[in-house]
């Protein structure tokens, strides 16, 4: 199987402002949010990244889509570096989380339009797959409503609809089913699934254990930024369910704190 | 240009053409109103001036001078000179707007005063009383004549009369007058409106992209940050460019007005607005130098701040930098010859404007306030690009 995504010893550290410390309830003006990460990804598999908030898991997927980058270590993506050469990653991936947004003026016709110029896809194949993804969304119908318009489910599909526009081969999301309803989170899920048979490569992260149980081939279990069990689902729980699995490798990790 | 830059330069005039508000509150309205509040301004001062020309006015004297009669005989056609004892109801009548009139009461044997003043009253002044209303324009125009009249009385001899039709001791022309006092006024006027362009557009397009969340968007497609960062930089500065244009037109359009002498007929020449196609050119390259460089550097400010209002609050005192910049030709004589100032970015600006305006273009301050202007924009435009490289500055909360 080809290893597509390839992280090892990926580490970030923040300085907290006086307020993140407040927040935080600590004295200590530097945190650790991933700790010496590795792991790898093959080509057409979901690769899930489980984990508490805070955990780790935003960072390290901010780092694999070259928004932040890492104080140690590195990812190769399909043969590019996150370090050395950002701007490849960001032609071989989709990258979809709720922090990132579509200008509410614009309509998801334009909005099509733009990204795939960014990425440079050709009018012809940007035409023939916005038809295909529109209507595999039901966006076609308001593909003239400008996006302030939309309701916040046709939103978060036109996000993932736009972060596809170049059909990438790595598609990293963090936390797919965040805030969606019932109906669109089955939606995305389905879509997801279709992806990887096309032989697409998905690295998401969740804390739903329900979510890896049905979707993760393999999973990557993070607790304060350290990577504590990471394989194939089966090898991982090892007899567990995965809840049960997290909770018993969360008490070693906190020495029974919860 | 690199096709990325310029699908965010299509994206940001899609973004303003396609918001009429925008649109509207950024272009037409800076020109309408300024045309609206000059042109209801000089309507205002002018119906001032003029108000009460053609009203009918009382010059009430008491104890006429043989010496004064003959002046003020020939002084308005809508005046009446009466000679009469002023009392105290007059002035009372005045008082109450009840007689239109202006009350002069000379001392009795006023001229035999004057010539034997030496020998009769030693250094005393001959007291002339004078009432009048100011609330009435023709009142106080007559007034203020009087008094130039006692004035000019007052004096053993003449200054600065002509005697001869045509005859003038300001040996300035008409042109040059209107150049010194457009050299003063425009610089400032025009990089304010500039500035009020950008200011309206740049905060929004960065500031308010990083506080939506767009940005990140935006960061995540294989484009480079410096085709972002120039992309950005050349949209703000032709949307800020419409917008100095329209409030151009507005001042252009409504200055004569603002400014017209009453019987003016052509207000153009009267204010002395002559300038030669280069004049125009060069004040559209430097205009152009100009607004490069103010989006460059609200973009940058904008680009530190975390939301649309805290860039406001970093680009304000900014600003009024700028402003007072703008105000220093009116303190100084023509535009610096010293090479070195066309060098400091905004203030070259002002100093071409001041040249161009009082007639004394030179290409050479105006080609390197041009080509220091560029280099600073380039400047801009890497630092904005390390910027947009930056978490620290982008995601910073």
């Amino acid at each position: 199987m080809e290893e597509i995504l390839k992280v090892e010893g990926l580490s970030k550290t923040f300085t907290l402002s006086r307020k993140q410390q407040k927040i935080e309830r600590t004295t200590a003006k530097r945190k650790v949010a991933v700790d010496n990460l590795t792991f790898s990804a093959v080509r057409g598999e979901i690769f899930g990244l489980l984990g508490p908030n805070g955990a780790g898991k935003t960072t390290t997927l901010r780092m694999l889509s070259t928004l932040i980058k890492p104080d140690g270590g590195d990812a190769e993506l399909d043969g590019c570096s996150v370090v050395r050469q950002p701007e490849q990653v960001r032609g071989k991936i989709g990258f979809l989380t709720s922090e990132l947004k579509l200008e509410d003026f614009f309509t998801p016709n334009y909005l099509f339009d733009f990204f795939s110029q960014l990425h440079g896809v050709d009018p012809n194949t940007t035409a023939e797959r916005k038809e295909r993804m529109f209507k595999r969304f039901g966006i076609d119908k308001f593909a003239e409503v400008k996006v302030a318009n939309l309701s916040t489910g046709m939103k978060q599909k036109l996000s993932l609809v736009i972060s596809l526009v170049h059909d990438p081969e790595v598609i990293i999301f963090d936390e797919p089913t965040n805030g969606l309803d019932v109906l669109t989170a089955r939606t995305v899920t389905d879509y997801l699934q279709e992806l990887r048979g096309e032989g697409k490569t998905i690295i998401l992260s969740t804390h739903i254990f329900s979510l890896v149980e049905r979707l993760c081939d393999r999973v990557g279990i993070i607790i304060d930024g350290r990577l504590v069990a990471c394989g194939a689902l089966s090898d991982v729980c090892n007899g567990l369910t995965i809840e049960d699995r997290f909770f018993e490798l969360y008490k070693e990790v906190k020495g029974g704190e919860e | 240009m690199k096709s990325n830059t310029w699908t965010i330069i299509k994206k940001e005039f899609a973004r303003f053409f396609g918001d009429r508000q925008l649109l509207f509150t950024t272009v037409i309205m800076p020109g309408l109103l300024i045309y609206i509040i000059y042109s209801l301004m000089g309507t205002g001062i002018q119906s001032m001036i003029t108000k009460g020309a053609d009203e009918v006015v009382m010059l009430r004297v008491e104890n006429m001078p043989e010496s004064m009669a003959p002046l003020f005989g020939a002084m308005d056609s809508s005046l009446v000179v009466v000679q009469q004892p002023v009392t105290e109801a007059d002035i009372a009548q005045l008082e109450d707007k009840e007689i239109n009139a202006v009350l002069v009461r000379f001392p009795e044997r006023f001229d035999e005063v004057v010539i034997g003043k030496s020998e009769e009253m030693g250094d005393a002044l001959p007291n002339v009383e004078i009432y009048y209303n100011s609330t009435n324009n023709a009142a106080s125009r007559v007034y203020m004549a009087v008094s130039t009249i006692l004035g000019n009385y007052g004096r053993t001899f003449t200054v600065n009369v002509p005697q001869e039709e045509g005859q003038r001791f300001d040996q300035a022309t008409d042109d040059s007058i209107g150049a010194m006092i457009w050299s003063k006024i425009l610089p400032m006027l025009i990089i304010m409106m500039l500035f009020s362009g950008v200011m309206a557009i740049a905060p929004s397009s960065i500031a308010g992209e990083k506080e939506r969340g767009t940005i990140a968007t935006l960061l995540v497609t294989p484009m480079k940050r410096n085709e972002l960062a120039l992309g950005k930089i050349i949209s703000l500065s032709g949307i800020a460019l419409l917008s100095g244009i329209s409030s151009f037109i507005g001042i252009a359009l409504s200055l004569p007005k603002m400014i017209a002498i009453e019987g003016a007929s052509d207000a153009a020449s009267m204010l002395g607005f002559h300038y030669t196609t280069s004049d125009y050119v060069a004040l559209l390259l430097v205009i152009l130098a100009s607004v490069l460089i103010m989006a460059s550097a609200v973009s940058l400010l904008s680009a530190l701040a975390k939301d649309v209002k805290n860039a406001g609050t970093m680009v304000t005192p900014f600003m009024l930098v700028v402003m007072l910049a703008g105000l220093l030709p009116m303190f100084q004589d023509g535009a610096s010859t010293d090479l070195a100032v066309y060098f400091i970015p905004f203030y070259n600006s002002i100093e071409v404007m001041t040249a161009v305006f009082s007639h004394e273009l030179d290409w050479t301050p105006v080609v390197v306030t041009m080509a220091s202007d560029v280099v600073y924009t380039c400047i801009a435009v890497w630092v904005l690009t390390r910027m947009f490289n930056s978490e620290k500055v982008m995601f910073s909360k």
